[in-house]
């Protein structure tokens, strides 16, 4: 395989996780739903492809605060993934994951970081698993950290972990609603080398 | 009426008194807020990895890394009539969010704190002497700098707002 130039992996490298984002999403949400045990429907997820400077406007300001798992993979391939949602949608996912243990407006305790490290294992694992299978390649995902802190200090990791290809960061947007409407953002970052192992994976040329 | 200037990430911006400069929910990455006590003028730059020379393809954005981004920041500084040696720096951030169990994954863990490496090491080979700081915790922090008195105004969530 020949070397890459920089210009190439980043338009190809975005194009090929917005397409592994898509499906990777929407396994994650079924998994969700049989989780919480209800139905839960999910608007096609945007995929968007962004500067760093306006990633902060779009998850609501880089000052709101985000609950978020991050995780690193390995493996077959190596990098990390990121799952990401919005202080009120994660005390709700928390409220349904422990039939109401933690009432409304109450501090993330242990139990409720916990619970929360739960919801973001069996997404990502879902999401992941997706990933999986679509290329046959071994992904081994390490156990989750989870942070609830401003949006730009929690971006800040994969921002970085992209900025070493370019400038900009791709995020997928999910929408779902089981009794409220919520918001979840993926954000799934492979190093150099593991996204040239998915791109043969896939079948698609290198360059 | 004075403005507060708005500094993304990957980005810097120079400012003169009264005016101040801000970014918002500083992570891994790391503010260094530059001011000249005489002049009044001041600048922050927001970096977010700290070589621009382990990174092998070319890279335009020279305000991401913490070597190009100072030089750049003190250069503008420069050219508005600032003097570097009476510039003096205050830094915050290189926080690392993310704690995992065991020691998997250490690129992402170490990068807040070799950030703040770089940054101290650039700030020295200028000669730019660091008043304070505020780095290193897992939170993120929101920083506000007036080139008027020096103050670096910290928020962070959960805590009273400090000045250093």
């Amino acid at each position: 395989m020949g070397e890459m130039s920089a210009e190439h992996v980043s338009e190809n490298y975005y194009d090929v996780l917005k397409e592994l984002g898509n499906i990777g999403a929407g396994n994650a949400m079924t998994a969700l739903s049989q989780m919480l045990q209800c139905k839960i429907d999910m608007q096609v997820p945007q995929v968007r492809l962004l500067e760093f400077s306006r990633v902060g406007e779009v998850v609501g300001g880089e000052e709101q605060i985000l609950a978020s798992v991050f995780l690193g993979v390995s493996g077959d391939i190596s990098g990390s993934m990121m799952f990401m949602v919005d202080e009120d949608s994660a005390r709700h996912l928390i409220q349904k994951m422990t039939m109401g243990m933690l009432p409304p407006g109450s501090e993330f305790e242990d139990m409720g970081l916990s619970a929360l490290q739960e919801v973001g294992n069996i997404i990502t694992g879902a999401y992941l698993n997706s990933l999986s299978s679509m290329t046959n390649l071994t992904i081994i995902p390490t156990p989750p950290a989870v942070s609830i802190d401003m949006a730009g200090a929690i971006l800040s990791v994969p921002a970085i972990q992209f900025g070493i290809y370019g400038d900009k960061i791709l995020l997928i947007q999910s929408q779902f609603r089981d009794d409220i409407e919520l918001d979840g953002y993926f954000i799934l970052v492979p190093d150099l080398e593991s996204y040239s192992k998915i791109l043969t994976a896939l079948g698609l040329p290198i360059l | 009426m004075s403005e507060i200037i708005k500094v993304g990430m990957a980005d810097l911006k120079t400012c003169v008194s009264p005016n101040g400069v801000t970014t918002l929910g500083l992570g891994s990455c790391v503010g260094i807020a530059v001011r000249d006590p005489a002049t009044k003028i001041g600048g922050l730059a927001h970096i977010m990895l700290p070589d621009s020379t382990a990174i092998k393809n070319g890279q335009q954005n020279i305000a991401k890394f913490a070597d190009t981004g100072i030089v750049e920041l003190v250069r503008q500084m420069e050219k508005l009539g600032a003097k570097r040696n009476r510039m003096v720096a205050k830094i915050a951030g290189g926080a690392t969010m993310f704690t995992f169990q065991g020691n998997v994954s250490s690129t992402v863990g170490q990068v807040g704190l070799r950030n703040v490496e770089a940054t101290k090491a650039k700030l020295k080979e200028l000669a730019i002497p660091i008043l304070a700081e505020d780095t290193g915790k897992n939170y993120g922090r929101t920083v506000v700098f007036y080139p008027e008195t020096g103050d670096f105004h910290i928020r962070a969530v959960g805590k009273p707002e400090t000045v250093i």
